[in-house]
């Protein structure tokens, strides 16, 4: 057992920075503020480096990059707060076309995406159906060789800049709920669809997209028809370690100790100097710490080749919700103040606090919500009974 | 990077499992409450093979395996709240071995010699017929003749450290008094003050302690010796919760309401997938502080510290949970659960409090805390001056104001479109 971390590690940790100190720049942040958390100019950048093919395993053409230094990678791009939302949807994406894609796909689209000259997004997700994704509505009728698509997705989130959509639809409306499902990618400028943007409290967009009468060739069928469920579980595997989301709470924590340290109380003490703060403060950093030792731990797995899965929604669950947590005891610690927004000039640090306390909640809900997680955990590492 | 056990440290955690789950068994637990916390025959059983000094030098007689090693036999020390005073003992050992001046001490005839009766029911470790004077006091320690530990509280002026772990078990007591590291020896008293745990806690004189390191080498062996210690019980506190937990499932499942198991009604499930995700990161979290520790690395004083105030606060919510789900068996004397429960708050707060531990935390990752009368100057929030150079994220975006983010924004719709 060795939990350090090898010196190889250490010195692509060292470039990774480099390379952010050379290429994040303050425009491509404040651009973000759009709510589109993705840099064209960053995904580039980080596509020419290497790193989002060498994301992709290497069984399936990709670089195979060291799972510990993958997560190197996505720890030192989320303490940078670096806009890279993009980054993991185009490895898994790009992944299950690798695995499941026919020759079509793998020539036209894969080279694309690998490049960073075009990106994906998910189309999972429906106003109806959520943490049930095998419920999808959205239809793909077969007409010949053709394909027509009719249906809805919620919270399509990058469709605006995408390239591709990665869609879930039903194929056979009969059959047993996971049983009729099929993929497709879908170029996202074909006839037929639309494309709203939904926008949400922590100003991040997302968007609504409709497809009405869109009409699709076979080659862009992704995996067996009727066999989408076998592609949908190929995706969680390949979310690991490029998903991200272990590491939020480290710039919450930065401005917090910023701001105890600066601020005066009425009576001319200073927050830092108070043992609820101390105390809120190292606790948080205790967290952090629990998020890094899941982190290495689900990537020195991966790099062994084992498989896992339960330590993955274990990782989410604890990170998303102590990341809440934090967010509302610093927005606590900073009274009135905290509630300025990065509009106003007095905001402390461009009310870095305030916007994470807004966007916290929203990482107890994607990817896969808190209560779904505790039902993995419950069944999958405690072996209870099924409840649903 | 490797966070599993090696296939040697997985054989060790399966022998010494073994033993635990044999010797260790809940009637032997609640035996040893009966009397002081404190089970003679099972120490025995663990000197003889080899735990007591297992991670001390072999020049020393011990058995020269690194501290990650002796944590694998610690987690299933945990798992069974196996009554001997295992972690003080190894960790103490430790010390004494580490501490020049400990290293010369030998066994005195009619001090040390364990020929009196030993606590409890008379137990003798040694053979009457086996000479034990100057034996290297390291050595009788590291075969576990001895029983040693560590007193983590203050002495006082008149020598006496109250409340010391293991206290009423231990012929070997070291101590930090003043910039010394101090080593008393002498009969323990055989008896604990009650408490809520049944630990083998007992108030110790140590007027006539020797010292055995002085200044920063007494400084930088007694902080080693806490950092040990503090990763070694969050490694035990993994294995308390993982038992717990794992009780908690087996009732769950079996005892039926409503005609179905307790275990699928989702509140409960939910609630033990929390106490599972949350032990689940402190035995991580445990395991990389032993690490740290071990390699002597910079952080280890401080992942030991989180990982003790984290292991200990999520075993007491496994525990917690665990024993609510079993219903008023939970709280019955007769369930298991209430062992576990009462140890997973007598664990840590044997070594102090843990407000404490985390203002020590606070005080190394924050700075000192600056007494009230000394803030710097009386200037209020409103005062506070409006560009505050505060650091920025690692890039040029520093110090944006709102007009210019605006314009940034605006910038950057109109490239979008
Ligand atoms: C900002 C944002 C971006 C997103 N981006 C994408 C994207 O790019 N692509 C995409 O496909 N999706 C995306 N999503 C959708 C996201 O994956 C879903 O919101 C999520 O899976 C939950 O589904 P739902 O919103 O329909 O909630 P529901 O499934 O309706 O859940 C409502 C509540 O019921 C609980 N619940 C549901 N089932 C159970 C159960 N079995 N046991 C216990 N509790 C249960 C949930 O935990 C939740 O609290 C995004 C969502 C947001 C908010």
């Amino acid at each position: 057992m060795d939990f350090s971390m090898p010196a190889q590690a250490e010195a692509f940790r060292e470039e990774v920075r480099q390379f952010l100190a050379d290429h994040l720049t303050g425009e491509m942040i404040a651009a973000t503020r759009d709510g589109t958390i993705h840099s064209g100019a960053l995904h580039r950048a980080i596509a020419d480096r290497g790193w989002l093919s060498g994301a992709v395993p290497a069984e399936l053409g990709g670089g195979g990059m060291d799972p510990v230094e993958l997560c190197v990678l996505v720890e030192e791009l989320q303490l940078h707060q670096a806009p890279a939302d993009a980054l993991g949807v185009a490895v898994v994406v790009v992944s299950m076309i690798l695995e499941h894609g026919n020759e079509h796909l793998h020539g036209a689209v894969a080279p694309r995406l690998l490049s960073g000259e075009a990106l994906g997004c998910l189309g999972y997700s429906e106003p109806e159906s959520g943490s049930d994704v095998a419920a999808a509505r959205t239809r793909a009728v077969r007409d010949g060789d053709r394909w027509v698509i009719n249906g809805s997705k919620m919270w399509t989130t990058l469709a605006h800049v995408a390239d591709y959509v990665l869609l879930l639809t039903r194929t056979d409306p009969e059959a047993p709920k996971h049983r009729g499902l099929t993929f497709f990618v879908v170029p996202l400028d074909t006839a037929g669809i639309e494309i709203r943007a939904v926008s949400t409290m922590g100003d991040e967009r997302s968007n609504a997209t409709f497809y009405d009468d869109v009409v699709l060739g076979d080659e862009w069928r992704l995996g067996g028809v009727n066999d989408g469920w076998t592609v949908m579980k190929t995706a969680l595997k390949y979310e690991r370690g490029i998903a991200g989301g272990q590491f939020p709470s480290p710039p919450v924590i930065e401005a917090a100790v910023d701001w105890a340290r600066r601020a005066r109380r009425a009576d001319g003490s200073r927050p830092i100097d108070d043992d609820d703060v101390r105390h809120k403060l190292v606790r948080a950093m205790i967290d952090v710490e629990v998020c890094r030792s899941f982190a290495y731990h689900t990537a020195a797995l991966a790099s062994e080749g084992a498989m896992f899965g339960v330590e993955g929604s274990m990782t989410k669950l604890f990170a998303s919700e102590s990341y809440k947590k934090h967010c509302g005891w610093f927005l606590d610690m900073m009274g009135a103040e905290g509630l300025l927004t990065r509009d106003d000039p007095g905001a402390h640090m461009e009310g870095r606090i305030e916007e994470h306390f807004r966007h916290a909640p929203v990482t107890a809900i994607y990817g896969g919500t808190s209560e779904i997680n505790r039902n993995l955990v419950a069944e999958g590492w405690l072996g209870l009974p099924r409840s649903r | 990077m490797r966070t599993r056990y090696s296939e040697d440290q997985q054989a060790v955690a399966e022998a010494f499992g073994d033993l635990f789950a044999r010797e260790a068994t809940p009637e032997a637990v609640r035996a040893a409450e009966a009397g002081c916390g404190f089970d003679p025959g099972l120490w025995r059983k663990l000197a003889a093979a080899g735990a007591p000094g297992m991670a001390v030098g072999v020049a020393d007689g011990g058995g020269g395996a690194s501290l990650v090693d002796l944590a694998v036999v610690v987690h299933e020390w945990g798992r069974r709240l196996a009554p001997v005073p295992l972690v003080e003992h190894a960790v103490c050992a430790r010390l004494l071995a580490s501490a020049g001046g400990a290293r010369e001490l030998v066994v005195r005839r009619g001090v040390d010699d364990p020929d009196r009766p030993r606590v409890q029911a008379g137990e003798r470790i040694r053979h009457a017929d086996h000479g034990f004077s100057d034996t290297p006091l390291v050595a009788a320690v590291a075969s576990g003749d001895l029983i040693a530990t560590l007193a983590p509280g203050p002495v006082e002026p008149d020598g006496t450290s109250r409340l010391v772990p293991a206290g009423a078990v231990a012929d070997v007591v070291a101590a930090r008094r003043g910039d010394h590291v101090v080593v008393a020896r002498g009969r323990p008293p055989g008896a604990a003050r009650p408490n809520t745990a049944d630990l083998p806690l007992a108030d110790r004189d140590l007027s006539g302690a020797e010292t055995v390191a002085s200044g920063a080498a007494a400084a930088g062996a007694w902080d080693r010796a806490m950092a040990e210690w503090k990763a070694l019980m969050a490694v035990a506190y993994a294995g308390l919760a993982g038992e717990v937990l794992a009780m908690g499932v087996a009732y769950t499942k079996q005892r039926h309401q409503f005609g179905v198991p307790v275990g699928s009604f989702q509140a409960v499930q939910h609630g033990l997938a929390d106490a599972a995700t949350r032990s689940e990161g402190a035995r991580l979290l445990a395991f990389r502080a032993v690490c740290a520790v071990d390699a002597g690395r910079a952080d280890g004083a401080r992942l030991a510290s989180m990982a003790l105030l984290f292991g200990a606060e999520s075993a007491r919510f496994a525990a917690d949970r665990v024993l609510q789900y079993h219903g008023g068996y939970g709280y019955s004397a007769e369930y298991d659960v209430q062992l576990y429960y009462r140890r997973a708050a007598g664990w840590l707060l044997q070594l102090g409090e843990p407000a404490a531990e985390t203002a020590r935390l606070a005080d190394a990752d924050l700075g000192p805390k600056r007494p009230s009368g000394q803030a710097a100057n009386r200037d209020t929030l409103r005062e506070r001056p409006r560009e505050a150079p505060w650091p920025q994220r690692p890039v040029s975006a520093a110090n944006k104001s709102g007009g210019q983010a605006r314009a940034a924004r605006e910038r950057s719709e109109q490239e979008r479109e």
